[in-house]
């Protein structure tokens, strides 16, 4: 067996946590990621299905739904991606994989993906340097993909102005904290 | 420009990548297709000063491939469909 070590997305051991005024980036390494895409002609069939995995409806277009043990976010006509706690899913994808069956197409992310959580009063106006989301309509349970700093990401909004995760290319972890970071200490 | 997504509402063009006309959906069937067919296929393009239907990927987005309907003139864009519910339509 070797002895590896697990580092998170920024190369520490531990999570990343930056402030800056009332607004604080927190590094997320223990989210569980997969996502799902709905076989040809199967779109309907998997949203029901989803719809019993996360006890709410499936999202719809621009929308996330929070839940315990999974949440979802939709992603494009026919595809979520569902994230859950990693300590407890993170064999994610083969969960998924035996609620869905042959309904749709899974393919793991945690390892593609890294998530930062902003939080704090004044979230928003990190946001507004970072993308071009409508803050004016991003209301709770809101989410889009955007860009910020070059990088595709999924924006989500948990509370207006106060609660926002993003989810970024794990290969870009570095920049797109710089990213964050820099434009925290711009707007606050 | 702003492009009126039909799923995601009012989206900026910088998020979009211009793919080219929308006859580009309409590909010579390989089995009966002749070499001049595939020529103007590839490589023969109206040029319209006016109304023209092309395709946006939403690569900023959703990912989903939109038909814009844009005179070429003013850049009104007069309408948005999704590329797979016209596909899935004809």
């Amino acid at each position: 067996m070797h002895d590896l070590s697990p580092i998170t997305a920024l190369g520490g051991s531990a999570a990343r946590v930056e402030t800056v005024g009332a607004v604080t980036l927190t590094e997320r390494p223990d989210v569980a990621l997969a996502s799902v895409a709905a076989r040809r002609g199967q779109a309907e069939a998997c949203a029901t299905a989803l719809t019993r995995l996360l006890g709410a409806a499936a999202p719809a277009p621009g929308k996330s739904s929070a839940g315990d043990p999974f949440s979802a976010v939709w992603m494009g006509p026919g595809q979520w991606m569902l994230s859950a706690d990693f300590t407890t899913h993170e064999d994610i994808a083969a969960m998924l994989k035996d609620a869905l069956a042959d309904m749709a197409s899974i393919t793991e992310q945690t390892d593609a993906w890294t998530c930062f959580d902003l939080t704090g009063q004044g979230a928003f106006a990190v946001l507004e340097l970072l993308c071009n989301v409508n803050l004016t309509t991003f209301h709770a349970g809101n989410a889009t993909r955007s860009t910020i700093h070059h990088l595709g990401c999924f924006v989500i909004c948990t509370e207006p102005d106060t609660s926002v995760r993003i989810i970024g290319p794990r290969a870009s972890a570095g920049s797109l904290h710089h990213a964050i970071t820099t434009a925290m200490a711009a707007a606050l | 420009m702003i492009i009126n997504h039909p799923l995601l509402g009012p989206r900026d063009s910088a998020e979009f990548v211009y793919l080219g006309t929308a006859d580009l959906m309409n590909r010579p069937d390989p089995d009966t297709a002749t070499p001049e067919d595939w020529h103007d296929y590839a490589y023969l393009r109206d040029n319209p000063a006016g109304t023209h239907r092309e395709l946006w990927f939403h690569d900023g987005g959703d990912r989903s491939i939109l038909i814009v309907t844009r005179d070429t003139i003013t850049h009104e864009i007069s309408a948005v469909e999704l590329a797979l519910k016209t596909r899935a339509e004809a």
